[in-house]
């Protein structure tokens, strides 16, 4: 290179350089390419890399210094060639063109066609990494999502702007939850119906397949966008699917005012993808070899949701993850949890008992719930009926601790009515159909049947009159 | 301003930056990288190279970009205006943020951190010819309904003689209030801003012992593992235990003077949860709105990590701002497990050899010079002021040993442990009395001695032996039943279940029970001591425990949380001597 050409180059105008084309990479090394002699790239810039056969696929800037440049290969890197790769820097950061024709569409991870129908043309442009909301220009969310799912609307209630993980485990009936909760949700007195932004990063065909099925039973499949990056696509695309799923999200609440309802699925094989890329690039690791950067990465993903006060539309997460071994201080449920507004877990022994959902109430929350429940929202007798059904089951659990060392004959006549109402609360309360849909109406009371079998001077987080107008009908 | 560019980018890792051609760059200088202007600070020099942290999103920044030295380290605007307004982890206020991009943060933004054209109206106290130093306080300024913000001499200047001062009229905080002559003959104006370095320490007179308890209005704390004014505490818990609950009704309840909410790593939601919440919220001491005596800092998990790390020492400089003022600054910093890991993110990035978990190898001395900012002080002008701090804390998994916990424990006073099985029965605050210690209990307890007649500290004893025991009888029921008990050892299960289900729960939605008084805590606890005491000779007599347990009084008990308002305490009186009364009674019947 001659000097003046130096100048140009250190002096880095992107218009003249930006998709300037460098051919032959100095390393390639799992998804990473490393290229040398370049001109100055931008941190975070798109690449479009060419391989030998002519076929183009995307990279983004890892890394960039004036020796040499690190991008990572959303397609993955098999077939590249040392010499023959040319790389073309676009001057820009990884955008999406998003549309409202977007919806009813199967993308891969990067927003391109799938479905083998045309391609898709995007209105605007957006940077897939999306900007930090300011908190000041949030909307507190408050308006109560009635999922017709008892254990849920009744105690982890989903409030519209939050973001509720599913804690579930390999071989759990976590699917079948989020496809009925996508069918079901609804606002009450709300105008608008939800459409569902589905993001899949590493699941089965067939999961994906279920999914897809299911909104087309249902008739919704015209509401519903696909990000599909299955599991035997490159592990490297699940790191930007969610992001593209969210871009598209958040122009739909923000720009179409739309209510979204997002469903990403399975969380850990996004965190285990990072954890490849951090591990291919020597990072130093923190716990169980994910890299140290992991919570702000998910809070990248998970903070994009909730409301901006004077906008009409909403933006609700239901990630769904599963806890490797169950382990639910795994990094990944337990940094998940730390992000989000509380978190809906699967039991497997309450699965094996045959009860669907198998959602074990007591570790699950939702902290949104405070403010969206009671008078003028669902029923006012709500909250304490919530707050006494956890106290009740939560001492079942301690009874049927005790009737297991000392046989439940042995038990007191009323620790004997808490196994009743533990059963009650099981069978019929949490336990319901794939199909079944119940209001809040229904729940409550069901709840209160529940709570029937119980004296009523146990029940003290229940107010007088409510015990009066509810107890024993 | 005049420009001075220290170097230029030649690496870009995420917010870390390796700059090159450095000449006169500054360790810990202020920097503005690129033409964005990103906000950075210079962490490492070496070999004509330097390390920056960049407090923004890197994206775009490339080899090459010139990096501006500002000259000065990373500090704050120090003056009226702060209170009540909420701020980003390095002081930018949110909402001139918003106006100038909308409901999405943009990057390379600057503002004033306190409105530089509002004029205060200030208020003289010193006059021409009189002696001053540093501290000295030159007049002052009703900040806030609540707050009077004392105009004080910065501690750079050391002695003086004021040469002139302003009136009393309305200022902006740029103008000069007053000039002060020195000694060498040198004259310096000073206005009502001060700048200060966030990572350097407000210099005191001298550190004085803690004696008065911070009341939160929590029974749990106040009563059991109380905080002393300037004293440092760490809440850890598990996610979903109830850290931010517990830190929100700190806030809101607390006798503080002012309170600095760090927001550091969390929920954005949870952020606005406050900002909506604070303002219409009243302060039961002073009837005026809490906002009044609030400053935020909310530096959300999805905003740049390294002013994540930064936010902390924003949060305890304004904090010593105002209790050089004189007064008691309480400060919660929500989560030091987030900014831990944000040091551990940059120096990650920044390649350097970590310890435990990836931990670095300073970040116990980074803890610890963080908690020793806390302290009750004696200022460079004579007030008494405090800073508390109270530290949340997100140990993996709810695993107390790892080591952000661990280190912690090392450096503050008390210690409140969140327990994930009670957060699981709705008992809130889920403060585990068995993980839980304060050391500030010799400290306080001639406070609450004086407030109880004497009884406070014998009290507190016997309820903590009364849950010791507890804990051993629970193992046996859980291998017997609990009728295999006797009924004097059952009747200490009774206890404890009423003193948890009556006193330690504290419903933070409910009108009266979300603020408890000193003295209703005395009351409450001498009533349940009380019914332990007859119930026990009872039960000595022969009385059924079922008897006693089934009185009204007792279940008038079990809801004076609730029922007895704050200020008519004497209903616990009578509520006690009816209870006393009908155990008598059916001990009369037995003693036949």
């Amino acid at each position: 290179m001659n000097t003046k050409a130096q100048t140009i180059l250190a002096q880095g105008d992107r218009r003249l350089l930006s998709g300037r084309e460098y051919r032959g990479a100095s390393r390639i090394d799992g998804p990473l390419v490393y290229m040398r002699n370049t001109h100055p790239i931008g941190y975070g810039e798109l690449v479009e890399v060419v391989a030998s056969d002519g076929s183009t696929r995307f990279g983004q800037v890892l890394d960039t210094s004036d020796e040499v440049v690190v991008v990572q290969v959303f397609e993955g890197t098999d077939g590249l060639s040392m010499p023959d790769t040319r790389m073309r820097f676009m001057g820009e950061p990884l955008s999406l063109a998003v549309s409202e024709e977007m919806l009813g569409r199967v993308m891969d991870g990067l927003g391109k066609s799938r479905d083998g129908s045309t391609a898709i043309a995007g209105s605007v442009e957006r940077d897939v990494n999306g900007e930090p909301m300011n908190p000041t220009a949030r909307e507190y969310p408050r308006d109560f999502i009635q999922t017709g799912i008892s254990v849920i609307d009744g105690m982890t209630t989903l409030i519209q702007g939050q973001k509720l993980p599913i804690f579930s485990g390999n071989g759990l009936d976590h699917n079948h939850l989020a496809a009925q909760i996508a069918r079901q949700a609804k606002v009450l007195g709300g105008d608008s119906e939800f459409c569902i932004v589905f993001a899949a990063m590493g699941v089965k065909y067939d999961v994906a397949r279920f999914f897809i099925d299911s909104f087309e039973e249902t008739g919704v499949l015209d509401n519903v966008a696909l990000f599909l990056s299955l599991a035997d696509d490159p592990s490297i695309e699940r790191t930007i699917t969610p992001k593209t799923a969210l871009t598209l999200a958040e122009h739909l609440a923000f720009d179409k005012g739309k209510h979204v309802l997002v469903i990403m699925t399975d969380m850990t094989n996004y965190c285990e993808s990072l954890r490849e890329i951090a591990t291919m690039r020597g990072e130093i690791p923190s716990r169980k070899g994910y890299p140290g950067y992991l919570y702000s990465n998910l809070a990248e993903l998970y903070e994009r949701s909730g409301k901006i006060g004077g906008r009409p539309g909403s933006i609700t997460q239901l990630p769904i993850l599963t806890m490797p071994n169950d382990d639910i201080s795994h990094p990944v449920p337990d940094l998940t949890g730390y992000i989000t507004e509380g978190q809906i877990v699967f039991d497997r022994s309450m699965q094996a008992r045959g009860i669907y959902p198998p959602i074990n109430c007591l570790p699950s929350l939702s902290r949104l719930m405070k403010d969206g429940i009671g008078e003028g929202m669902t029923r006012s007798d709500h909250p304490h009926l919530a707050n006494q059904l956890f106290a009740s089951y939560s001492h079942v659990k301690d009874v049927q601790n005790l009737a297991s060392v000392i046989g439940e004959e042995e038990l007191t006549t009323l620790d004997q009515q808490y196994l009743e109402f533990g059963t009650f609360f099981e069978n019929r309360f949490v336990k319901q159909g794939f199909d079944e849909e119940r209001s809040i109406d229904e729940t409550l009371d069901l709840a209160w049947e529940a709570l029937s079998k119980l004296p009523a001077e146990e029940l003290q987080r229940l107010t007088d009159e409510e015990i009066a107008e509810h107890y024993g009908k | 301003m005049k420009e001075r560019i220290i170097g230029r980018v030649k690496r870009v890792n995420g917010p870390v930056l390796i700059v090159k051609d450095i000449k006169d760059a500054m360790m810990m200088e202020m920097v503005n990288v690129g033409e964005q202007r990103l906000v950075g600070e210079v962490v490492k020099l070496y070999d004509g190279l330097a390390t920056v942290q960049v407090y923004e999103d890197a994206t775009a920044l490339k080899p090459g970009d010139n990096v501006y030295g500002t000259g000065m380290s990373l500090s704050v605007e120090l003056g009226p205006g702060l209170i009540g307004t909420i701020y980003d982890g390095i002081q930018r206020p949110l909402e001139h943020l918003m106006e100038a991009s909308g409901a999405f943060m943009a990057r390379g933004l600057s503002f004033d951190a306190i409105d530089h054209a509002k004029l205060w109206h200030f208020t003289p106290s010193l006059k021409i010819g009189d002696t001053v130093k540093a501290g000295s306080i030159l007049g002052v300024v009703a900040e806030t309904n609540m707050i009077e913000h004392r105009i004080m001499v910065s501690p750079h200047i050391t002695e003086g003689v004021i040469a002139s001062i302003a009136g009393e009229g309305g200022y902006t905080v740029e103008q000069t209030i007053a000039t002060i002559a020195r000694g060498d003959g040198t004259q310096v104006e000073v206005s009502m801003m001060q700048r200060w370095p966030i990572r350097v320490g407000r210099p005191v007179a001298d550190r004085r012992p803690l004696s008065v308890p911070l009341i939160t209005g929590l029974r749990v704390i106040d009563t059991l593992f109380p905080i002393a004014k300037g004293g440092t505490v760490a809440i850890p818990g598990g996610f979903g235990t109830g850290k931010t609950m517990t830190q929100h009704s700190i806030a809101q309840w607390c006798d503080a003077d002012l309170i600095v909410y760090i927001g550091c790593g969390e929920r954005g939601n949870e952020m606005t949860d406050v900002l909506r919440e604070f303002p219409q919220l009243i302060d039961p001491r002073t009837g005026h709105s809490l906002m009044e005596r609030t400053i935020l800092i909310a530096n959300t998990s999805n905003m740049p990590v390294s002013a994540r790390e930064a936010s902390i020492y924003t949060g305890i400089t304004m904090a010593e701002y105002y209790r050089d003022q004189g007064y008691h600054v309480a400060i919660m910093a929500d989560s030091t497990s987030r900014w831990a890991e944000a040091l551990r993110e940059l120096s990650g990035r920044m390649e350097e050899m970590p310890a435990e978990e990836g931990f670095p190898a300073y970040l116990p001395t980074r803890i610890a010079q963080f908690y020793e900012r806390a302290g009750l002080m004696q200022n460079l002008n004579g007030t008494t002021g405090s800073v508390s701090v109270i530290g949340a804390v997100s140990p993996p998994g709810g695993d107390f040993s790892e080591p952000v916990t661990q280190h912690t424990r090392r450096f503050v006073r008390c210690f409140w442990g969140l327990d994930r099985q009670l957060a699981s029965a709705r008992h809130y605050p889920a403060i585990s009395w068995l993980d839980s210690y304060s050391e500030y209990l010799v400290d306080v307890a001639n406070w609450w001695q004086e407030r109880s007649d004497g009884s406070w500290h014998e009290s507190r004893e016997r309820i903590m032996d009364l849950l010791q025991r507890e804990v051993r009888l629970q193992q046996i029921v859980k291998l017997v039943g609990p009728d295999a008990l006797p009924d004097t050892q059952n009747f200490i299960l009774e206890i404890c279940s009423l003193f948890k289900a009556a006193f330690l729960q504290q419903n933070a939605f409910d009108e009266v029970d979300r603020y408890c008084p000193p003295e209703k805590q005395v009351k409450m606890l001498n009533a349940i001591l009380a019914y332990w005491q007859r119930g026990s000779e009872a039960i000595a007599k022969g009385v059924p425990m079922v008897k006693i347990r089934r009185l009204k009084a007792v279940q008038e008990m079990a809801r004076m949380r609730l029922s007895v308002p704050n200020d008519e305490l004497e209903q616990i009186d009578r509520i006690q001597l009816r209870l006393e009364r009908s155990i008598d009674q059916i001990g009369g019947i037995y003693e036949h």
